[in-house]
């Protein structure tokens, strides 16, 4: 801190030249004392619940506490989601990397005094590897971040997103400063052709040819043309956006405004859904210093170039991320789709050419035209270049937010990184792509991750969910989950989807319920296409893919509903009954004292017994006995 | 002049046509529901899809959107057209039951039941959206439009009250497909007021 006197020249001033961003930056770095410790606690919108906020008050008033010297005064620091938010709130301490997991406010002293103070780790908050076995105390160390390869989020858990400085510092903007200063705009539509980068918001359509495709629209029809970021993200479990734009807000802003650069577009939009309040603020806040250090707005760097965002709140419906519902939704009117035999570079927004990118692909854009598009396509396979961020739920260790270069396998994924299934069994299967994706069973865990063979697998890659299921988890019933939720967010404009998906679903929990028959399968086959063919939009048109995958392949269990009403993954409660094992029983009645229909009965140390006629199949018994004497079949 | 094909026929259609204009200017029936030529297309029944092939390339579309380009293969009555306006038909049975007009629709194309559930034996409305089109962009009144979404998704004035936009030209009627709005009518331009006096809540 001893160049603190020596104030930023910068300040609170507007950069007008690309030089001016560089000098601010190398201010900052000169301001910077590398010994000087940094404690980084996680304030994505999971730990901001589980109260990350006192976390960090209780470190100031600790750090204070301890009457620390100046020179060595801590940086307590807030940042985005690390991607671990199962075990947060997280606290890491750079420049170690030390890293504490599940930190409550009362342990702020403990860490202050025992790792600020001494050097020495608080072994009860390090992470426990369930593989290995062992304590690991750094973030390097846990293979739930080592075996990432962070590029999109490579800022996220670093940078305070709420001081563009901090952003600039390490490395913000340098792209748009490259662009600005010697790149044409063909050459940045190049560059991010070159890159082969692909939407990662669902259909994975090439970037570069949408950019090259609003050119050619643009020479047609003049313009305004317009540039939209999508960050409307509704799938069931996905936060990858949410986390983007919450803990790395520039890299978005930037990307839009290297975007419209090459396009010559003057007007942005980013769509974020109103569940997103913090999302909402960590933009506006960043849009506002970035419009203050003439970043965005008139004249961005003294290039002459102008260009300036504006944020629209999103109503709520999963269908309004669909491209023409979310220009609608825009417009001012209800968002529903319309069909698009003229493609929205043509005819978007207002009926001007507009790009539509979703917020991971737009964020991807600055690296591109920093390092190079053939770096980026050096990164992945092929056809799937670069990396993807899949937000990992469901029957998995290690919940959370992970990124990965295209291709890896499946299974590296759920095994290494989400460290497999609690209780250590292999997984049953993988659904990808949200909950219009699809089914991945265990014998295809090796399936590389990319557009292609996913799609190839019968799924797709979507805007990245990963829900792992293991062998309680019923694909008949899962399949019904998710067209329910379809059906709930289905507009109702055209009637294979307002009306086709109920009847899909009516039919899976007739199976569910050890009803219908073989032919109805066909049926059900039938109907799927139907409505695939028939939908006006995505939404309907691949609402049938959790199905028509578990059929494929998970045929058997759907036959033994229909033909044994039998449900293997003991789920379906019409087709289960609860009993205790006698001879595991040990009579503890903890299962007794759980139901909470009172249906088990039995006496101390000695068997019990369910009553079928009271029992409602909620499985608490099942959940509770730490025997495993309670059986479902 | 575009030159393409319609279930192997050579056709021509003017630059701006649709697939579905071209085929009627040819004689060539294709069954809809929401399209009528006084109203922008809005794409919401399907009835109206068709075929297009490329070699082993397929793919369904509308045709009372989808615009003509020079070669096209469509295909009008295919397995896979089948199947959609089948299972929409049937759906349509059980969603709007009193219909007639539907009924007839639903046999002439082989379909005389439905294994959908029935929710209401009296509704004929298939929401196809042609009477707010019509209020719309005909009439300009604006009276009425779609309320609510998905499966609750209904036809009539902003909240189901009857509004005083409403001209009650009569419009809605006449371009109703079903006969729907018929029996809707009073729920949109209200009753006589003397009426809606002794009934006020
Ligand atoms: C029902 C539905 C919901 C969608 N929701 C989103 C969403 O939340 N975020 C998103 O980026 N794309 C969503 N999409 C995909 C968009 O329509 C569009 O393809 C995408 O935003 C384009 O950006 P990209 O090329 O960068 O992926 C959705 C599509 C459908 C059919
Ligand atoms: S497919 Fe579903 S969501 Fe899409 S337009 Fe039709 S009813 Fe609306
Ligand atoms: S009668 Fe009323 S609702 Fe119907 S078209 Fe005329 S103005 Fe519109
Ligand atoms: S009332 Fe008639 S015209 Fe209006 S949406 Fe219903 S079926 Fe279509
Ligand atoms: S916010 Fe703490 S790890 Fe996600
Ligand atoms: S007539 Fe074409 S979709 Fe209804």
């Amino acid at each position: 801190m001893s160049k603190a006197s020596t104030a930023p020249q910068l300040e609170g001033q507007r950069l007008n030249s690309v030089a001016d961003l560089e000098l601010l930056r190398q201010n900052r770095q000169e301001q910077q004392d590398p010994n000087r410790a940094e404690v980084i606690v996680c304030h994505g919108t999971g730990c901001l619940a589980n109260g990350s906020p006192k976390v960090a008050q209780a470190l100031k008033q600790a750090v204070a506490a301890a009457g620390l010297e100046a020179a060595v005064k801590p940086l307590i620091k807030i940042t985005g989601c690390h991607g671990f938010c199962s075990r947060g709130p997280l606290v890491v301490i750079r420049p170690q990397g030390i890293f504490y997991q599940r930190v409550q406010p009362g342990d702020a002293e403990e860490i202050v005094e025992q790792t600020l103070k001494q050097g020495q780790t608080v072994e009860r908050l390090l992470y426990h590897d369930p593989q290995s076995d062992e304590l690991l105390a750094t973030v390097e160390d846990i293979p739930f971040y080592n075996l990432q390869q962070r590029v999109v989020l490579k800022n996220i858990g670093w940078v305070d997103p709420t001081d563009i400085r901090d952003t600039i510092l390490r490395g913000g903007y340098l792209a748009l400063a490259k662009a600005l200063s010697g790149m044409t705009p063909e050459q940045v539509v190049a560059e991010v052709e070159r890159s082969g980068l692909r939407g990662r918001g669902g259909a994975g359509f090439p970037t570069g040819r949408k950019w090259r495709s609003a050119l050619k629209a643009i020479e047609k029809k003049g313009r305004p043309v317009y540039v939209v970021c999508n960050g409307d993200e509704g799938d069931p479990g996905a936060f990858m956006d949410r986390t983007i734009m919450e803990g790395d807000p520039h890299a978005v802003i930037e990307g839009m405004i290297i975007g419209a650069f090459a396009l010559g577009a003057e007007q942005g939009y980013i769509y974020v859904r109103a569940e997103y309040p913090v999302a909402i603020r960590h933009l506006s806040l960043a849009m506002a210093q970035a419009r203050e250090l003439g970043l965005l707005g008139q004249n961005i760097l003294g290039s002459g170039f102008n260009f300036d965002i504006q944020i629209n709140r999103g109503a709520g419906a999963f269908v309004c991320g669909e491209s023409t519902a979310l220009f609608t939704s825009i417009e001012g009117r209800a968002g529903e789709p319309r069909p698009k035999y003229v493609r929205s570079v043509e005819e978007g927004l207002w009926g001007r050419p507009t790009v539509l990118n979703n917020v991971e692909t737009w964020a991807n854009v600055p690296q591109i035209v920093e390092k190079g598009g053939e770096w980026y396509a050096g990164i992945g396979v092929p056809h799937s270049t670069g990396t993807k961020v899949f937000s990992l739920v469901g029957k998995v260790n290690n919940v959370g937010l992970v990124e990965v270069p295209m291709g890896v396998p499946l299974a590296h994924i759920v095994e290494k990184i989400g460290g497999g299934v609690p209780g250590g069994k292999p997984f049953k299967a993988v659904q990808t792509g949200g909950p219009s994706g699809g089914c991945i069973p265990y014998a295809l865990k090796d399936t590389p991750v990319d557009y292609d063979s996913l799609t190839k697998a019968g799924s797709m890659m979507g805007s990245g969910g990963m829900i792992v299921m293991d062998e309680r988890d019923c694909v008949v019933d899962v399949a019904a989950y998710f067209l329910k939720f379809l059906e709930e967010e289905s507009c109702g404009k055209c009637i294979p989807c307002r009306l086709g998906l109920s009847r899909m679903r009516e039919m899976l929990e007739s199976f569910g319920m050890g009803q219908g028959s073989e032919e109805d399968l066909q049926d059900l086959g039938s109907l799927a296409a139907a409505i695939a063919d028939g939908a006006l939009c995505a939404l309907g048109g691949s609402a049938p893919n959790p199905v028509l995958t578990t059929v494929r392949y998970f045929k058997d269990e759907y036959l033994a509903h229909i033909n044994e009403h039998r449900c293997p993954a003991g789920v379906c409660k019409e087709l289960i009954t609860y009993s205790i094992d006698a001879e595991a029983c040990t009579g503890c009645m903890t299962c007794a004292r759980a139901c909470p229909q009172e249906a088990i009965s039995g006496q101390k140390k000695k068997p019990h017994v369910i009553d079928e006629a009271k029992c409602i199949r909620c499985g608490i018994c099942l959940e509770s006995c730490k025997f495993g004497a309670v059986l479902v079949r | 002049m575009i030159k393409f094909k319609i279930n192997d026929q050579q056709v021509q259609a003017q630059p701006g046509w649709t697939v579905l204009e071209t085929a009627r200017q040819h004689g060539i029936n294709i069954p809809t529901l929401c399209y009528h030529e006084a109203v922008e297309p809005s794409g919401a029944c399907r009835l109206c899809v068709v075929e297009l092939r490329e070699g082993d390339w397929s793919k369904v579309v509308i045709s009372c959107m989808y615009p003509v380009a020079e070669g096209l293969n469509v295909y009008t009555d295919s397995q896979r057209v089948k199947n959609v306006r089948r299972w929409i038909l049937e759906m349509l049975l059980a969603e709007c039951p009193a219909s007639k007009e539907i009924q007839a629709l639903a046999a002439e194309y082989g379909v005389g039941s439905t294994r959908f559930a029935v929710h209401n034996p009296e509704e004929q409305c298939i929401l196809c959206g042609l009477c707010s089109r019509v209020c719309a962009q005909v009439v300009g009144a604006n009276a009425i439009s779609t309320v609510g979404r998905g499966v609750h998704k209904q036809i009539g004035a902003p909240y189901m009250i009857p509004t005083d936009k409403c001209v009650a030209c009569g419009c809605c009627v006449t371009v109703c497909p079903t006969g729907a709005m018929r029996s809707r009518f009073d729920a949109v331009r209200g009753v006589p007021k003397v009426v809606l006096a002794h009934g006020a809540r």
